[in-house]
């Protein structure tokens, strides 16, 4: 058993630089990880149907929740905007609140949440099992690279998939408004739509596109980084998935803040 | 040739191999032996690469893997197949994918003899017609034998068993031991196993080495660990418990 030879008066210091060390360790660790996977992603070949099978565990799979996620989002948007709005005597204009809420911010944020609870905590529960049923270890010592077969698919289906589910989720919401706005408040469909037509441009439609590639790449890199390192028992896969969707879902938060304030 | 020279490995504060030292002679059988949490396994995944030592070196044929990665060291796992204590089954394949990966990833055959080396080798571990099963849908023994068959399609120079035979009855232990044996004799494979299947590894080894305290005590053919004067070997294989 090693004895620390630090003073007591000296020890808070010790303990605060061994975190620090440790932390920038970890983020080391993370950064090498998403570098290795890249460096897997552009490497010939692509085990292709690795990829279409990520594609359907982390997009096809999700399709149910984002739908429904979706147009509730829609619905609740157009009840509380229009009811905002009225009091201004500005109904007209929400066709545009509604479709610019969802493409800018919470098609993109709120279909990367979902994912995560869906298909983050599975991959992550996946691999980590992988981890401590050595199947990733056996993968190693066949000479076949783990990130190859494991994480870089999933990685490359996250970009794929991520905008998709999102598309899915900003037409979903933005005809839930329209069931609420139009059929159960009586705003004119033409309103609806003519407006949205007027106000929303590509600009809005692309900063939606570049967030959720970007939150695909920072939902699969999280959820597997956590499943590659689990750890002991079935503890350390549940530690390990939670970890995941909650750094997942920061990071989303987090740079959905740093992406839109810089676009 | 295996060599293994003043391998050291600590986990934290723990000092798990102090200075291991062991040679593994082509074509031979050698079994490692010592107390559960004794570091075998530590041991043999610095073998084939998994860990690295804090100090030490691993040698295959005079080339030294420990501080190898890349491609450098997959062209020495290229020679090598595994067998995990947990059989370490792919959970989502059937059993006769799991022994054609390799050969699908690695070699690059005709997919007809891809089938036909699958089957050969599901028949030599005695799961003929059980390939289309998955491994949640077979029994223990079975799923040890599936790993060996996986471990051993691609004809590797030198295979590792991590205790093979754990947590199997004693009519499995020996029919997994003999089928070993039986491989090695067919396939002239060097074969390092880690197991505690005393005295049953008696009967299949080559050469027997003793782990204790993180350093070989004793290394030599099964008779002479039987008849080993040191009091460590003797208690272990006589089953004592520490501190008689």
């Amino acid at each position: 058993m090693s004895v620390s030879t630090v003073p007591a008066v000296l020890r808070p210091l010790d303990l605060l630089g061994g975190w620090t060390i440790e932390g920038v360790n970890s983020l080391g660790r993370f950064g090498a990880f998403l570098g290795g996977a890249v460096g897997a992603m552009v490497t010939p070949p692509l085990k292709f149907w690795a990829f279409v099978d990520r594609i359907n565990f982390i997009g096809f799979r999700s399709l149910l929740i984002i739908l429904l996620t979706g147009a509730f989002t829609g619905m609740v948007l157009g009840l509380q905007i229009f009811l905002t709005l009225s009091r201004f005597g500005s109904e007209a204009f929400l066709g545009p609140a509604v479709a610019l809420s969802l493409i800018r911010e919470l098609g993109p944020v709120l279909a990367a949440l979902m994912v995560t609870g869906r298909a983050g905590s599975a991959l992550t529960a996946e691999l980590g099992i992988m981890r401590i049923t050595e199947q990733i270890d056996a993968l190693e010592v066949m000479a076949l690279s783990p990130m190859r077969y494991l994480v870089a698919p999933s990685i490359f289906a996250g970009i794929l998939t991520f905008p998709l589910m999102t598309a899915i989720f900003d037409v979903l919401g933005i005809f839930g408004g329209y069931l609420v706005g139009v059929e159960l408040l009586g705003l004119s469909p033409g309103t609806y739509f003519g407006e949205m037509q007027t106000f929303v441009d590509f600009a809005d439609i692309a900063l939606g596109f570049w967030k959720s590639v970007s939150f695909g790449v920072i939902v699969t890199w999280v959820c597997a980084y956590k499943g590659f390192h689990v750890g002991h028992g079935a503890e350390g896969v549940a530690r390990a998935t939670t970890q995941a969707v909650v750094l997942s879902s920061v990071l989303i938060l987090v740079w959905d803040y740093f992406i839109g304030s810089v676009w | 040739m295996i060599k293994v020279e003043g391998l050291t490995k600590r986990f934290g504060s723990q000092l798990v191999l102090r200075g291991l030292d062991l040679e593994i002679p082509t074509g031979s059988i050698t079994v490692i032996i010592g107390r559960s949490g004794g570091g075998k396994s530590v041991f043999l995944r610095h073998l084939i690469g998994l860990l690295q030592p804090d100090a030490g070196r691993v040698l295959v044929d005079d080339q030294e893997i420990t501080r190898l990665s890349g491609e450098p060291l997959d062209a020495i796992r290229r020679r090598y197949g595994v067998v995990f204590q947990g059989g370490a089954l792919f959970d989502s394949m059937r059993c006769a994918d799991n022994v054609a990966f390799p050969l699908r990833e690695k070699v690059r055959l005709p997919k007809a003899e891809i089938a036909k080396r699958v089957d050969s080798a599901l028949a030599q571990v005695g799961l003929e017609g059980m390939g289309q099963k998955y491994p949640a849908e077979v029994s223990g023994g079975m799923r040890k034998r599936v790993a060996i068959a996986r471990a051993l399609v691609t004809e590797p120079e030198i295979v590792f068993f991590d205790e093979p035979t754990t947590g199997l009855d004693p009519v499995l232990v020996n029919t997994i031991h003999h089928l070993i044996l039986d491989l090695h004799r067919r396939h002239r494979f060097t074969a390092v196993m880690v197991s505690h299947e005393i005295p049953e590894i008696f009967e299949i080894a080559d050469r027997v080495a003793m782990l204790h305290d993180g350093r070989i005590v004793e290394v030599g053919p099964p008779a002479q660990l039987q008849a080993s004067q040191n009091r460590i070997v003797q208690k272990f294989i006589r089953g004592e418990p520490e501190g008689t």
